[in-house]
Order: structure tokens, then sequence, then C-alpha cells
């Protein structure tokens, strides 16, 4: 059937920023869908609020908007561009949802947009619950027994019937938010409170528990002429009452006979044609009992989604892809197999290895959180992991965490609770893996701990495998292990970091010796079809074989280091960077060779670079491909922290690396080394001090005063920093920094108070210097810059003070001998520019400058490592007007682990990021803030109440939220301010003062806008409690003066006038 | 290099090009000749070990671990294990699945199944992709590669050898009373229908008994006959149709099973599973050839060029049918395209089943393709009741996408032209 020529304009709609439970699988699975329907002929129109996506970068659709994914501006974007179809079904849940509300708001209609892939009916059959329930029910399928509660009572009712526990599914949350499992009284309440306040349409599903049932995903394909395949069956190590996102699953389903796969695999199918989904990719999820095999549906999404990035990934056939083919008419066996080439899209994909992916989470960053995993996501990435055994993947997925583990324990870093290890089984945890394998290290049973787990025996057995291998090396020497114990010893996944902590060695060693009796790793291709057929795509993971399939080119060839799963501090930023530098070395003729382990990214997709390994960045990893490709440079400053805390380790190994030097990487990070730089170059910045014990820690605060940022050395995101504004605070600082890094000692920075923070992405060839984009921070220095919203360009700094900055990062390039991407942070504090910071290396802020100014800097950085220069590129002036003001806004996580405290602060939080453009800075900074799900409000009641140090900056915020029609509600102290200047004020009750208070208040729908600013980290304050029922009840929450002013203004922009939509190809100038 | 994962004795596996492999035994002591051959299916290794078209061959799964969940008593395919000896990466010790009645490794040591595990698989696939399927011996018993390869050399090869009379029954039965029980998974989505209301004579040249069930379930009284029984006695019989099952070997080497079909051909309907295929085409006209490393595997696509609509199904085979060979093409019966009967590319891309003139039954049409390498994958006679498909309708192990098929032969048996009508069955 041909591909269909009444479609010309096909409108897709991403995802939005970074979020738990939508992460950058969406920019991988919207980026190919792009691509593909550009190649096809198809205009392009995209729509995704995040600027560091691929996606959105200009090249890959016809028509790009940066603009907030909402009905208002999605709206603007159809009555602007007239597509002739809306393809709903590559954005996750955002796009889906945001599809579902046009659809519903009748515009799709007005304007006369189609809905390709999943039409609404499909959508919403396979979104409501009950309407899904009931469609299992006419085709014979089992679902778990459930009912819809609206208020508290009926779920009391439905659980009188079925008895505890109960599952609760809030509808139409993102990845499981506000769901959970109760198994009393008091827990139903709470979750049912919570999931009816969360859901949009006050809507929770209440369900029979199959707890410990085994929980498989199918991942479908269905085209228009009703031709379905399953491209991948995914089975959960953890069993059910695990959201398959906080889940450790492999691929392919291993503990089905093939009878019961085909019961799967038929119910699958009767699913796709029972919702409707006529073209495209589904997820399907089943929980299959234990001990009898029934089978009951847990859901189906109509959609592309986390599970069907991995599938790709994990198969080699691209579901994103071929869902943008098949939505606009082409059916599976016209579409050629992209890894055989020979053989057609329409077959299962057959694989002879085992794929394990395992969530990371990041539960330090938000302290007083629950950290047990239940059926509501917590993980803020993931990492898999290949090899042809369980065994070996799984070892391979716990070595590529990025958590300081090298395996799956055995490493010296193995802490267990002793008092509470039982129930490090029981119930699950991120820790689990590490204490079912000790549990073996203590000579447990299978079948024990598969009992305490409700984990699959196969799977605990497989770890009590890994154990004994472990053990047939631990304590011995290692020159008297043999080259079959090594060689067994890495097939079931021990890593050389291992093996030397288990033999007293260290890795390089270990490595040699391995090497010397010929244990070395093989490498085999990602085929899809279990080497039946020739592969002409080299997509390759390591194993320990007997054939190598690796075949070295003669060309000239750059590997690039990825940055491992996302985690806070390192996300797709990072990603973007390097897809870029794969994208200008092949141009720059490299054959590139990509390297890395999250199956979420672009960077991962076969077609982005000339060769794909999946595999662990880690020295002994990298290495390894290394010595099969020996490749001219390696790309280490793309990747964030991952690659480039291997870049020493590699220059010592001979490895050349491309761009920067490590020692120049040494140089800004020494800060001795780098304070006398600063210092020749007659360049200010604030006094500092270094600290290895809390008596130098006091002496240090003492020469420089308070108040200090405090932060342990090298850190990732702010990790453990904090600002000290009594001596008090910093011993108590002291006191637990001693835990978070040892073995290193304290930095100590005098914090410029009320200082403004700016970021400069520089590129420098050794020669020159190029200024992509200075950005000035809206909150003050204090606040992490990850978690800062920024402004390009500067919007309050006066051009004297912009031209020293770029004179500043000008000099400290050249000095620093940097070659290729930097980036500078600067506070100006009276009129006086201060260095903060220099990274020779690409940073968070990279793809923004380059959406906002037009100029893909990591491209021109990666130009410049294959030894271009910049003087011979046609780079836009850097001075010119933009005419427009870009900003970026940092989107927080505070929903998703409640109890944490949602105060902003040196130490960095958020997940992603949104950007905003218009002419003007608070039009940017409102379409930021309605780019995020806790839309600024347009009227109602404003709450303040601020520190000292903000009383006197807040008053003429409040006078404007009053002039545009907000009633103020202030605590005593703050009101007494407000109305001494005159402004009409509602006290309200300090949660010690009595009831109701501010956060009944807030609870009750009374407040639709907070500005709470904290001074230092009070626990369990006031200020704790306001913002956490803010958080909870999604009312818009400002803790800095700063964003309050930028807040309001752009209120006032939103209200005033009306905010168009502007496409990045509109951009002046165009190219680099 | 050599590697040894298992606990199992020392094993070796040496192909008749000189190829060695060294890993643990698995299963039962002793030593095994076959063609070595590679199934890609992930899941159902049991029913692949009890296909009884595997006598001959030594089955190497791609999959690397085989055996998680065990075997059981209603997960076979036959009454024993046909497969010659078996070849993993890696058995499981421990079975996991509720039903599970032993550990793979105790069922093939107590049938008596050379097996070999801890090579690296992937490396004999490709090496079989790109060699073509040859002899090969495995052993526990011999350590010397160089005596292996001397027996493997003088070993007697597939082509031409008639396998099919000492696997099939030997006394006919009536499928049903004493038909092994199918294992009742939670959800089937079969339809079973009544009373049997066709009476069908089935030629067991190796027959899996899953055909037998899916017969049944369509309606159909089945009555197993042994693959020499004559065309007299089946006719006798007065069945309302005559199915030709699937078998091992070399279809050129079973002249009587052929000779059967032909008796039978135009006077009762006929439907042809794999062997049964190649007996059917060889019937029509055909010539057959063996392909350089056969269909094996539960993923492959097939296109139905009367529907348009592709199926992913079950194959096993090592022999296929020359679709052009059959006679000169039909130009107005195949929508008057004038393209080379034998290109099936063509035909797929054109979207029309083309029609032939056989020499002895008038007009043949093909079918169904199988698209990753365009050969002939069903027939059908336009002049006479029968048609026939190369692959496995019956699945188990693989796909339920063609069980459609059993239904069409009853509508065949009805007298009905418009076999494939319909999705039913399903």
């Amino acid at each position: 059937m041909p591909r269909r020529d009444d479609i010309k304009k096909v409108l897709i709609i991403g995802s939005g920023p970074i979020v738990i439970g939508q992460a950058c699988e969406f920019d991988y699975s919207g980026a190919q869908a792009c691509k593909v329907l550009r190649e096809d002929g198809y205009q392009v129109v995209l729509v995704n609020s995040n600027p560091a996506t691929i996606m959105t970068d200009p090249e890959f659709a016809d028509r790009t908007y940066v603009e907030p994914i909402t009905v208002e501006f999605v709206e603007k974007v159809i009555a602007a561009e007239r597509p002739d179809a809306l393809l709903p079904t590559l954005g996750g849940q955002t796009g889906l949802n945001c599809a579902v509300a046009l659809a519903e708001a009748g515009v799709l209609e007005k304007y006369g947009v189609e809905l390709i892939g999943a039409t609404l009916p499909v959508i919403k059959k396979g979104e409501d619950r009950r309407l899904f329930s009931e469609a299992m029910a006419r085709i014979g399928l089992d679902t778990p027994c459930s009912a819809y509660a609206y208020a508290i009572a009926d779920a009391e009712e439905f659980v009188a019937s079925v008895g505890w526990p109960v599952v609760i599914r809030p509808s139409f949350t993102l990845g499981g938010a506000g769901g959970g499992i109760a198994y009393n009284i008091d827990e139903l309440r709470q979750i049912c409170a919570a999931g009816i306040a969360l859901s949009p349409v006050n809507e929770v599903l209440v369900e029979e528990s199959v707890l410990g049932w085994k929980e498989y995903e199918m991942e479908v394909m269905r085209d228009r002429n009703d031709n379905c395949v399953i491209v991948c069956s995914i089975e959960n190590f953890d069993a059910m009452g695990v959201h398959t996102g906080d889940s450790v699953t492999v691929a392919p389903a291993l503990t089905l006979t093939d009878r019961e796969y085909q019961v799967l695999r038929d119910a699958s199918f009767a699913i796709m044609r029972e919702i409707g989904v006529e073209t495209g990719g589904s997820n399907v999820q089943f929980a299959v009992n234990p001990t009898d095999g029934r089978v009951v549906v847990i859901e189906m999404n109509p959609r592309v989604s986390r599970s069907s990035a991995l599938a790709s990934k994990a198969t080699g056939f691209p579901i994103a892809k071929i869902a943008a083919k098949l939505a606009v008419g082409y059916t599976l066996d016209e579409i050629p197999n992209d890894i055989t080439k020979a053989t057609p899209a329409s077959f299962e994909p057959s694989i002879d290895y085992t794929v394990v992916k395992v969530p990371r989470w990041a539960f330090e960053k938000f302290p007083g959180t629950d950290t047990t995993l239940t059926t509501r996501m917590k993980s803020v990435g993931e990492v898999m992991a290949m090899g042809r055994t369980f065994p070996e993947a799984l070892g391979k997925a716990m070595r590529s965490l990025e958590n300081g583990r090298t395996g799956l324990g055995a490493d010296g870093k193995d802490v267990f609770e002793e008092h509470h290890f039982d129930e490090h089984l029981t119930v699950p945890n991120e820790q689990r893996l590490f204490y079912i394998a000790e549990a073996f290290r203590r000579g447990w049973t299978v079948e024990g701990v598969a009992e305490m787990t409700q984990i699959d025996p196969w799977f605990i057995d497989q770890v009590r495998r890994m154990v004994e291998v472990e053990r047939t090396i631990a304590g011995r020497q290692l020159a008297s292990l043999t080259a079959p114990e090594l060689r067994e010893a890495k097939q079931h996944g021990l890593s050389d970091a291992q093996i030397a902590y288990l033999t007293g060695s260290v890795e390089g060693v270990v490595r040699a010796t391995r090497l010397d009796l010929g244990v070395r790793a093989t490498f085999k291709a990602v085929d899809t079809c279990a080497a039946e057929f020739f592969a002409g795509t080299p997509y390759y993971y390591k194993t320990y074989e007997e054939e190598d399939e690796a075949t070295r080119s003669a060309r000239k060839k750059a590997m690039i280091l990825g940055a491992g799963p996302n985690r806070i501090g390192q996300g797709i930023e990072f990603d973007y960077c390097c897809v870029h530098a794969a994208y200008a070395l092949s141009e720059a003729g490299y054959e590139t060779i990509m390297v890395n382990c999250n199956p979420e990214t672009v960077s991962t997709d076969y077609d982005t670079s000339d060769k794909l390994y999946f595999e662990p960045l880690t020295f002994e990893d990298v290495m390894d491909i290394v010595d099969v490709e020996r490749p001219d440079g390696v790309l280490v400053t793309f990747g964030g922290q991952t690659p480039l805390k291997l870049a020493h380790a590699l220059h010592d190994a001979g490895v050349p690396i491309l761009g920067t030097s490590p020692e120049a990487i040494d140089l800004a990070e020494d800060r001795r080394r780098f304070a006398e730089v600063l210092d020749r170059l007659g360049i200010a910045y604030p006094a500092a001090g270094t600290a290895n014990t809390l008596d130098e820690a006091v002496a240090v605060a003492a020469r420089i005063g308070y108040p200090l940022l405090v932060r342990p050395s090298y850190v990732l995101g702010g990790r453990g920093m904090v600002i000290a504004y009594n001596e008090e605070y910093l011993l108590r600082y002291m006191h637990k920094a001693t835990e978070v890094s040892p073995d290193h000692p304290v930095l100590l920075d005098r914090f410029l108070e009320g200082a403004i923070e700016v970021d400069v992405d520089a590129v420098c060839d050794g020669d020159s210097v190029y200024i992509g984009g200075v950005m000035e921070h809206i909150e003050e220095a204090g606040i992490h810059s990850g978690d800062s919203a920024c402004c390009i360009p500067p919007f309050s700094l006066g051009e004297d003070t912009i031209a020293r900055i770029k004179e500043h990062t000008r000099a400290l390039a050249l000095e620093l001998g940097v070659h290729g991407l930097m980036n500078v942070q600067f506070a100006v504090k009276d009129e006086s520019v201060y260095v903060l910071e220099v990274n020779p290396r690409a940073s968070r802020t990279v793809p923004f400058v380059s959406k906002a100014t037009g100029l893909p800097l990591a491209k021109v950085a990666a130009r410049v490592m294959a030894g271009q220069k910049l003087a011979d590129m046609v780079l836009r002036a850097e001075d010119r007007e933009l005419g427009r003001f870009c900003v970026k806004e940092a989107v927080m996580p505070f929903g998703r682990f409640p109890g944490t405290d949602s105060v902003l602060g040196p130490e960095m939080k958020s997940t992603g990021e949104v950007m905003g453009v218009a002419p003007d800075f608070p039009g940017a900074y409102g379409k930021s803030q309605l780019a995020i799900d806790y839309s600024l409000p347009r009227e109602g009641a404003a709450f303040i109440s601020v520190c000292d140090r903000d009383k006197r900056g807040i008053v003429p915020v409040a006078r404007q939220l009053h002039a545009l029609g907000f009633r103020i509600m202030s605590t005593k102290g703050t009101a007494k301010l407000l109305q001494a200047s005159g402004l009409s004020v509602e006290e309200v009750r300090k949660v010690h003062e009595g009831r109701p208070n501010v956060v009944d208040r807030i609870v009750n729908g009374d407040v639709q806008l907070v500005i709470n600013t904290p001074f230092g980290r009070e626990t369990r304050s006031d200020g704790y409690h306001i913002r956490t029922a803010a958080v909870q009840h999604g009312v818009s929450n400002i803790t800095t003066l700063a964003a309050a002013q930028a807040s309001v203004a752009a209120i006032e922009a939103i209200v005033r006038r009306d905010l168009g939509v502007i496409a990045l190809q509109d951009f002046n100038g165009g190219g680099a | 290099m050599t590697q040894r994962a298992g606990q199992g004795p020392s094993a070796l596996l040496v192909l008749e090009d000189g190829s060695c492999f060294e890993g643990s035994s698995c299963g039962a002591p002793g030593e095994t000749f076959g063609e070595v051959v590679f199934n890609t299916s992930m899941t159902g290794y049991q029913e692949v070990l009890t296909d009884p078209s595997y006598t001959g061959q030594i089955v190497t799964m791609t999959f690397p671990h085989i055996g998680i969940y065990g075997a059981n008593a209603a997960d076979v395919e036959s009454r024993g294990v046909f497969a010659a000896g078996f070849v993993v990466r890696a058995l499981s010790e421990m079975s996991s699945n509720w039903r599970a009645e032993e550990t793979l490794g105790s069922y093939l040591e107590r049938l008596g199944v050379v097996a070999i595990e801890g090579i690296d698989t992937r490396r004999l696939t490709r090496h079989i992709r790109e060699a073509g399927a040859m002899r090969a011996v495995l052993s526990t018993t011999d350590a010397d590669p160089d005596s292996l390869l001397a027996k493997v050399r003088a070993s007697t090869s597939l082509v031409g050898r008639d396998l099919v009379s000492g696997v099939g029954v030997t006394e006919r039965y009536v499928w049903g009373a004493e038909a092994p029980p199918e294992c009742e998974v939670p959800v089937d989505t079969g339809v079973l229908s009544g009373a049997p209301r066709y009476r069908v004579i089935a030629f067991d040249s190796g027959a899996k008994y899953n055909i037998m069930r899916r017969l049944a379930e369509a309606g159909c009284e089945v009555t197993v006959v042994p693959p020499t029984t004559s065309a007299e006695e089946a006719l006798a019989m007065a069945p309302h149709g005559v199915f030709f099952a699937n078998g091992p070997g070399d279809p050129a080497a079973v002249g009587y099973l052929y000779a059967t079909l032909r008796e039978v051909l135009g006077k009762k309907p006929v439907f042809g599973i794999c062997l049964g295929h190649q007996m059917l085409s060889l019937a029509l006209g055909a010539e057959t050839y063996k392909l350089k490393y056969g269909h094996r595997g539960g993923n492959q696509p097939v296109k139905n060029l009367l529907r348009g609509t592709v199926e992913v199904t079950s194959q096993n085979h090592g022999f296929c049918v020359d679709f052009g060979s059959i006679g000169p093409l039909i130009p107005e019966d195949s929508a008057g395209l004038e393209h080379d009967a034998g290109d099936l590319g063509a035909w797929v891309r054109a979207g029309v089943a083309p029609v032939v003139r056989s020499a002895e039954h008038g007009r043949v049409q093909l079918t169904h393709v199988n698209l990753n390498d365009m050969t002939c994958a069903g027939v059908r006679a336009l002049d006479v009741p029968a048609f026939s498909v190369q692959y496995h309708p019956e699945a188990a192990p693989g796909p339920h996408d063609a069980r459609y098929l059993f239904g069409a032969f009853t509508r065949l048996m009805d007298g009905r032209s418009d076999i494939f009508g319909a999705r039913d069955g399903e």
C-alpha cells in the first residue's frame, strides 16, 4: 500500500522538558520521526519546549517551534502553519495529552487537522481505564478487578470487596505519578487523596493487587493492512509492584514457555485491534501468575514509550522511525530492515544475546523522601547492557550506572545495613540487587531469596552463579588465575576493577594479565536476526567469545564517548553535544565511533554515527574498543563528567585525546594553579580556601568571611554544596561532609551574596575564541546554575560589563590552551566581574545557546577539535542583535519526591529545562514558565512571605501583583511591611500559629501563587511546609526574589499581551 | 582458542570442513552425526527437539540461554526427540516455570540426546550461513578432532536420503482418544468447534502433533496413517480430504509419498505442510532445490499474495520449491503482467499472485512468498482442489498468524474456491 499523498505537512508534538517518567527517549523517537518523514518529502512542523533536544535543531524540521506544549500555543502554531495531520504518538504522554486536548477543544476540527497514528477514540480507549477494561472484557482478556474512585469513600467500598492490598492508579498522569499500593486504610486514604488531586480528571483506579506476579511488556507494531509484529518482549526482573521504569528489565522474555509466550503475543494483537490502533507502535503490559500462568492485562500505551526506545536499542528495530512511516500509509513489508538492508521490517527480531536495563536513581538529591520502589516511578535515568548471557549483561549494566560502583558488589564499596538486611530484600529498593548478591555470599539459598524478593528463581539463581564465579577468584593471587578462570569471570560480567579488588591487585595489572593470557574481548553485532542474515550496520556489543566481528576500516576515525545514564546534573544536554560531535566529525571526514550505554538517547541510535558500540563508559570497556578500533582521536569533553574522568587514564594509556588536553582540564580544576592563572591575567575571583579538617575550615572562614560557599572537591551538579552564613552552620556541614567524600578536601569560597551570575559558552581553537553566548541568570549567585533560569541576551547587564566578561573569557581560553568548548561562570557584583569557575568542556547550556543564537556551537567545537580553524569558518558576528530574548528555565522534580524541600540552592536538583522565546524578556520568561506544568496563574491570590534579606525588594513585586488584580496574602511580618507600603493584605496564620493557617489555605485551593524565600537551610520550618504543600497541590511556587520579580513581569506580559509563536527557522540569518 | 562454560565433561563438534568447536557435554554421552543447522526461535526448544523434521540434523539454538523453563510432557510434538544432536551456548542448570517437570539437562540425558554447551553458537551460525549447512559430528567420547573429522567425512549426507519411513507411525490411528493432551494455557484464542464435520487422512511423514490438534480444532476427524500407506487404502476410507505432513530429509528421496499424492490429487482435496508442500509441488510439476542453510525459526515473514497481508511464521525446512519450474506463466490470470514466473520478488512488488500452467493439473497459483529471500512459501492448484504451504501454520513453536490455513482446508473440503477469504480460526 503506497504512502499517503493527501498529507503534505505533518505536525509533531514533542514531550517537553525531561522529567521523571519522560526522558530523552522521546527525543530519540521524535528525532527519528522528523528525519524519516522529511526524507519522504513531507513537511514537518515541530513543537517542543525543550531546547536541549536534537529534534528541535532547526535542520530536523521544516518549522520548529520551541514553545509551551499547551493548547493555547499549539493552536497558534497550527493557525500559522496549517498542517494536514498531527502525529501524536511520538511525544510521550505530554504530546498525547496535548493532542487529546486539541481535539477536544475543537482546534483540530477547526483547522482541518487529521490525527494520524492514533485517533481520539483510540487514545481514549487506551488511556481511560474504564473503557480499557471494558474493551478487554469484550475480547475475553482478564484485567485485575478494579473500580473507579472519585472520592475516598468509593475506594473504601471497593476494598471491602477485594481485600488488601490494592493498587491505586490516578487517571492520565505521567509515569504513574500519584499512584501507589495501599496495605491499610490510612495508606488508602492518603494515596487516593493525592491521586485524585493529581489526576486531571480527578479520578483514580483502585485495583486488585497482582503483587508478586511476573511482569511482561510486549512491544507491538501494526500497519494499516493489519499486519502485526512483536518487536521485542521484555520481562521484568522485579515482580509486579515496582513501576516498570523502576524495574530491572530483561529482553527477551526468558521464563515463559513458547505456549505462554504465544498467548501474550496473540493477546497483544487482539488488544491492538480492539483498541483500534491502526498504525504504529504500542506497548502492552501483562502480569502472569507464576503459580498457574494466569494472565491479566495491566495496560497498553498506544504510542511509543520508554520501553519502545529500549526495545529499539535492544533489537536494532527502530520502532519510532517505522511508526512514523506506518502513520503516513506505508506497510511493514514495504519498509526495509535497516540492519540487514535485504529483508523487510515485517518480521520479528530474533536476538542471540541478553539485554538488561537497570534504572538510575538520584535519591541522594532528595533527602527526606521515601526511597522504596513502588508503582510510582522515581528513577531519573537508565542504562542498558548487552551480553551473551544474563550474568554478563547484568554485570555490565551494574558498572554502567555512574554511581561509583564497578559491578554487582565485590568492589570494596559494599555497605549493608545489618539490622535491616531482610527488609532490603523484601521491600524493593535501589540497593536490592546488592543485597541479593550479598545474601549468596552469606550462603543463603535460591529458594529463600526468591521467596523474600518474589523475583523469579531463575534470575536469582543467575545472581548466585555470578557470586559463585566471584568466589572462585576472591582472595587468590592474580598470578594464580588461569585463562579459563579469567574468561569465566569475564563471561559472568565481572569487571577488571572487581577482579582487582578480589585479588588485591589493581585494574591495570588485571587488564595486562588477562591480555597476556589471551583473555580478550570480542565484539558481536546487533543484527535483528541472530546472524541469519548479513548485517550491514555496524552496531556492536562486547562479550567474551571465540569470534570477533568488529572490523577496523582504513579510514581516519574519531571515537566519541557518551554521557552514560541520565541523572541530575548530567542529562540530555550532553547527549546533544555528543550527537553534534558525531555529525560534525563525520562531515570533517572522520569515521565516527560512538560509545554509550544509555538506551534513551539519540547518540545510541545506530544512525547517528558510523559505528555504535553499546558499552559501559569505564576505562576497561573503552580500552577494549580502542584496542579494536585504534582511533585517531577520542572525544572526552562532550559527554559531561562520565568520559571526562576517563581522560587521564586514557591519555596515560597512550590514547590520543581530541581537543583540549587533559593537562589543561586539570589546570582549570586545580584551584591553586587556576588561581595563579587568574592572578596572572588580572581577573578577579572570590576569596577562597581549602580545608582538610574542621579546624582548617574555621580558620579559612575567619580569613575570607561569611557567607561561604562550601563544597567537597570534584563534584557533579553541586552535590553536597551549601551556603554557610555562620560558623554554626559551617560546623554542622563539616561534620557531615566527611561522609560525602572522605578522600577529598572541602572547598570554601567567599559567597558573593546578591551577585548576578553569568554563564558563557565559547569555542577556542588555540588562536582565537568565539563567544557562543552570554547568559544572564535570573536567580542570583548561590543557586546552582543548572537550577537557575537564564536569558540570552543579558537583560540587565551593561555593555561594559558584557565586554569585560567576553574579554575575560577570551583571555582564559587562550591561557588555558582550550581546543574546543569552554564554559565560564561569572558573578557580577557592584560592577565588578568575578570568575567563579571555568570548565574547558561541553556544558549544560550548549544546546540552549545553540537554539537561542541559531549557531550550532557543539558542531563548531567538534570541527575545531578535528583541526579546523575558527578563522576559516563562516560564523555569524558574535555581537549581532538577536532581536529576541530566549529564557531557559529549569524543571524541578519535587512533585515526585514528597517530603523533600523544594527550595533551590547550590546543589542541582532539576531534571530538565524548557525555553521561552519572545521579543522581550518578560514575555520569554513568561513562556518558559507556561512551558512547565506548574504554569503561572493569571489571577487569584498570591501568598507572599519573604526572609528579611528580601523584604525591601518584595514591595514593588507585591504592588505589581496587586495592580494585576491579585489579592495579596501574607503572614504577620511580611504583611506588616506590605501594609506599610499602602497595600491591602490579608493576614494569614503561620503553621505554628494555629488553624486555619497558610497551609490549610493552600490545600483548600485559596492560593494561586506562592512567593516564599528561605534563609539558609531551615528544616521542617514554616517555609518547608508552605513550599511542600504548594508543590503537592500544583500551586506555582517561587523561592527567590529574582524569580518573583521576573515572574510578576511575566504574568503581566501574559495577561496584557498576546504572546505569539516564533519558528526557529525565522531567527535572523541561518546556518553556522 | 577454546572455552568451557558448563560443568559437564568435554564435548566436541566437528564440521566436515574441519571447523571445530569445543564445549561441554550437557546431555547424554555419545557420538552423533547429522547435518548441522541453526534455529533462531528464542522459545520452544522442546518443540524443536521433538519435531520429526529434525531427524538427521544437529540443531543449534541461536538464543544463548536454553532450558530456562525446563521440560514438560505437554510441549512435545511427537513421541520422542528426533534431532540428532543439540547445540547451545548456555544450558540452564535450573528451570523455573509452573509447567516445568524436569530440567532440560535431565530431559536430554533421559532421552539419550547428545548435546553440547559453552560454544560460540553465533560463530557456528555465521559459519553455517556463509559455508552452508553441512555434515557434522558431535561427540563426548572422542576427544580427537582429526579422528572426528575423518568420521564425519565418511558419514552419509542428507541429500538423497529417505528419512521419512523411519519417523512416521507404523500403525494407523485416529487422533483423539490416544492423542497426547494439549496443555491448557490460561488464555486460548483458538476456537473449538463441536462434533467433527470432516474425515481427514493425514499421512504421517513425521507430522507434528500440533498439526493434528489444529485440524481437530477446525472440525476434522483425523486418521493418522503411515507414510507408506497407498492411495487406494487411503481413498478406500472415503475421506473428505487428505493431508500431507511435514517430515525430514530430501523431498526427492520419498518417491512413494509423491506417488501417493499424485494418485490422490484431483480425487480428494489435498492440503500439504512443509514436506507435504514439496510433495504437492512435485506432483504439480515443480522442481525442488536445497537452500544454502534453510529457514529455521519463528520469525519468518510470509506474504499472502491473495490477501496482501504478511504473516509471521514458524519454519523449518532445508529444501525449497522452485515455483517457476512448474510451467509457463498465464499472464491473463496474472493481472496481465508478464514478469518471469520464477522472479517471486517481482510478483510481491506487483502485489499479484501469478498463475502458471502445469503439465498435468492445470493452473497453479503462487499464494505465499517468504519475504526474507523471496522464495516460494505456498501454492494452490486452481483446477484441482489442493494447496500447500512450506511453513508451519500449526506453529508450536512459533506464532499463530497462519492458523487460518486449517480453516482454508475445511473450506476446500466444502468445495469453495475462496478458501483464503477471511481470517478465521484465529
